[in-house]
């Protein structure tokens, strides 16, 4: 047991634990038995908070542990989550103030509540909100391996319940201030996070490769290691193989990180559109942050640091390696702030997503089929309680099975919520797609997708099945059809079913339109997708 | 969709031209631009710098394009508002 780390680390995650539970009074609301308040914060958080919300929501402790654990592991193409992040705000500059304006405007909660007002289909509505919970659901049980792997670090290394009681602890905890203070808390606790890991990192990257002897050792010693394993497709560089695959998983994880529930909350809980291009702009300054963390993996192979064997899988656990790293190399006091900022950097994306979770819950199943005539306090009750259900799940879901399931699940994830791409994004624009089309090509987007995962093998662990997200151009095959036969280069899963959701959305509107079938009532109106903070008659936030 | 106001507000698609500068980040996804060792700065290969530098390429593009479209007529415009922009902390408003 690391006594000066453990000490270090419980004593900043208590400092969390009270602002948690303190930020139900923060900018106080009159009450917090409303959605508007509970699940958004009141709709009024300005520049810096959503900046602290929005990167602490995106920036995950999966994040932190996973993207450096993919350098030290294959190199090259675990760096695609720069160009990711690079992308993702200019693409989104204009869609979320779309997004903003009509969810202000109607007093819409999640994207399936505009996809209701839009298309005026409850179905629709449906789709995507189970699309969101689904998707969401392993994300959430992913931050708790990103938690997991420092505690392990700190020498929580146990099998069985005993091995996952601290997880369980910081989870009880972390539920029940959300329970009470709702997106107030991780919206605080994010400037903690935040301060804490801008910290590490800084000193991580400056002291970390002087001591090693600069990045040309670094990088050194990371291409010897590559040159001399087995796997022919890792390296400091990209190979003819993998370039396409790497641009398109930047672009369609671009695509998707704001289809994903959690993100679309922190947006609505901004003030207005001012706020939100100023941290379109702004919040790029994390991705600096990220490139440089990544790096740290290349640093861990440079100091030999080698992966903790999970007691309870009998594996080792790649996800060890960044906590491994500061172990080895930072005096114990400062390991113990690093761990603390990864561990708290898992309860704040995990609050905001299981908020938003709740919420899709809420809105769209349960006051849509269950409780029709759900007040708002009915609402935000049933919110409070479905985010308990959410958390303790993910709790169950990572102490119940092996987490490398959590890791697929998430891969999953990432191809699914972008199956929504045409119904909330697209729609956003043009109502040209018919209904019955965007399900059309939803249906088809998900079982290809699926189906495509699922030939994915991995060699490297001996698994034949959702091995990854690259796909071989050689195993497309289009009913019989195979129009790269032969052809060893990859790209990404998810952005090939997104085509085939597109073109069969399209063509569906085609031949629906020539049909005559209604394509339901538009809630919405054009001056809606433009309403600001400061309009008169602009809705009232959280009237009952 | 039409563009213009409609009863005093603005509706339809508002389009500036600066927008379009949301599309030189999008340089990244070239990767055969810059898959390559050399130049090396402080010891990184070109692959790794040349996209620390596109995120400096990227804000420049955001921040220009929140700066230039600012003054767009999105929404009517209430006395005090251009004020209300410029304080840091807004958390405190409302």
């Amino acid at each position: 047991m690391q006594w000066t780390e453990l000490i270090i680390f419980s004593l900043l995650f208590i400092l969390v634990t009270v602002l948690g539970f303190v930020a139900a009074r923060w900018r106080r609301a009159e009450s917090l038995d409303h959605l508007d308040e509970w699940g958004l914060g009141g709709r009024k958080f300005g520049s810096w908070i959503t900046w602290f919300l929005v990167g602490g929501d995106l920036y995950t402790a999966y994040t932190f542990v996973a993207v450096p654990a993919l350098l030290f592991g294959a190199g090259a193409t675990g760096f695609f989550a720069l160009p990711y992040t690079i992308i993702a705000y200019p693409l989104v500059f204009l869609p979320v103030l779309r997004m903003w304006s009509v969810s202000r405007a109607r007093g819409y909660v999640t994207p399936a509540d505009f996809v209701r007002g839009r298309y005026g289909s409850s179905l629709l509505a449906l789709i995507v909100a189970i699309t969101g919970i689904v998707a969401t659901m392993p994300y959430i049980a992913l931050q708790l391996v990103g938690l997991e792997a420092v505690l392990r670090s700190m020498g929580f290394n146990g099998a069985g319940f005993l091995g996952h009681l601290p997880l369980l602890i910081a989870f009880v905890i972390l539920a029940l201030y959300t329970y009470q203070s709702g997106l107030r808390a991780p919206a605080l606790i994010a400037f903690v996070k935040d301060i804490l890991i801008y910290l590490v990192i800084l000193v991580a990257i400056i002291y970390l490769p002087s001591k090693l002897g600069g990045w040309d050792t670094i990088f050194t010693a990371a291409e010897k290691k590559f040159a001399e394993s087995p796997a022919p497709a890792d390296g400091t560089l990209l190979n003819a193989n993998n370039q396409l695959q790497y641009a398109t998983l930047a672009l369609g994880s671009a695509l998707a990180l704001f289809l994903y529930p959690h993100s679309i909350t922190g947006v609505l809980a901004s003030r207005g559109r001012d706020v939100l291009k100023r941290n379109m702009s702004a919040l790029p300054a994390y991705s600096l942050l990220l490139g440089l963390l990544a790096l740290l993996g290349f640093v861990a192979i440079a100091a030999g640091t080698t992966p903790i064997i999970n007691n309870a899988t009998g594996r080792p656990d790649g996800n060890t390696i960044i906590p491994e790293l500061f172990n080895g190399q930072f005096p114990s006091w400062f390991a113990g702030i690093a761990f603390a900022a990864i561990g708290i950097g898992a309860l704040v994306p995990a609050a905001i997503m299981s908020i938003a979770a709740a919420n899709l819950w809420t809105r769209n199943v349960y006051k849509e089929y269950i409780r029709k005539n759900a007040t708002p306090k009915d609402e935000a009750k049933q919110a409070k309680l479905a985010s308990l259900v959410v958390k303790f799940g993910a709790v169950l879901f990572i102490i119940s099975i092996d987490p490398q399931y959590a890791i697929d699940l998430q891969l999953i994830g990432g191809v699914i919520i972008l199956q929504t791409l045409p119904a909330v994004a697209i729609a956003l624009y043009t109502r040209w797609l018919h209904r019955w089309a965007l399900i059309a090509g939803w249906v088809v987007g998900m079982a290809w997708g699926m189906v495509l995962l699922y030939q994915i093998p991995n060699p490297a662990t001996n698994r034949a099945h959702f091995g990854g997200s690259a796909l071989a151009l050689d195993k497309l095959n289009i009913l019989g059809w195979q129009p790269f036969d032969g052809s060893t280069v990859q790209i990404y899963v998810g952005f090939v079913a997104l085509i085939a959701n597109l073109l069969v959305a399209v063509i569906a509107t085609f031949v629906i339109r020539k049909m005559k079938v209604s394509n339901g009532t538009d809630s919405t109106k054009d001056e809606d997708y433009h309403v600001d903070e400061h309009d008169e008659d602009l809705r009232p936030i959280a009237v009952h | 969709m039409s563009s213009g106001k409609h009863g005093g507000r603005v509706t339809g698609l508002v389009f500036s031209p600066w927008n379009l500068l949301l599309l030189i980040p999008f340089i990244v996804l070239l990767t055969p631009l810059y898959n390559r060792e050399s130049p090396e700065l402080f010891g990184m290969p070109f692959f790794y710098w040349f996209q620390f530098a596109v995120i400096i390429l990227g804000v420049l593009s955001t921040i220009t394009v929140y700066r230039m479209t600012r003054k767009a007529p999105v929404s009517r415009v209430v006395a005090g508002d251009t004020e209300d922009v410029d304080k840091l902390d807004e958390g405190r408003a409302e």
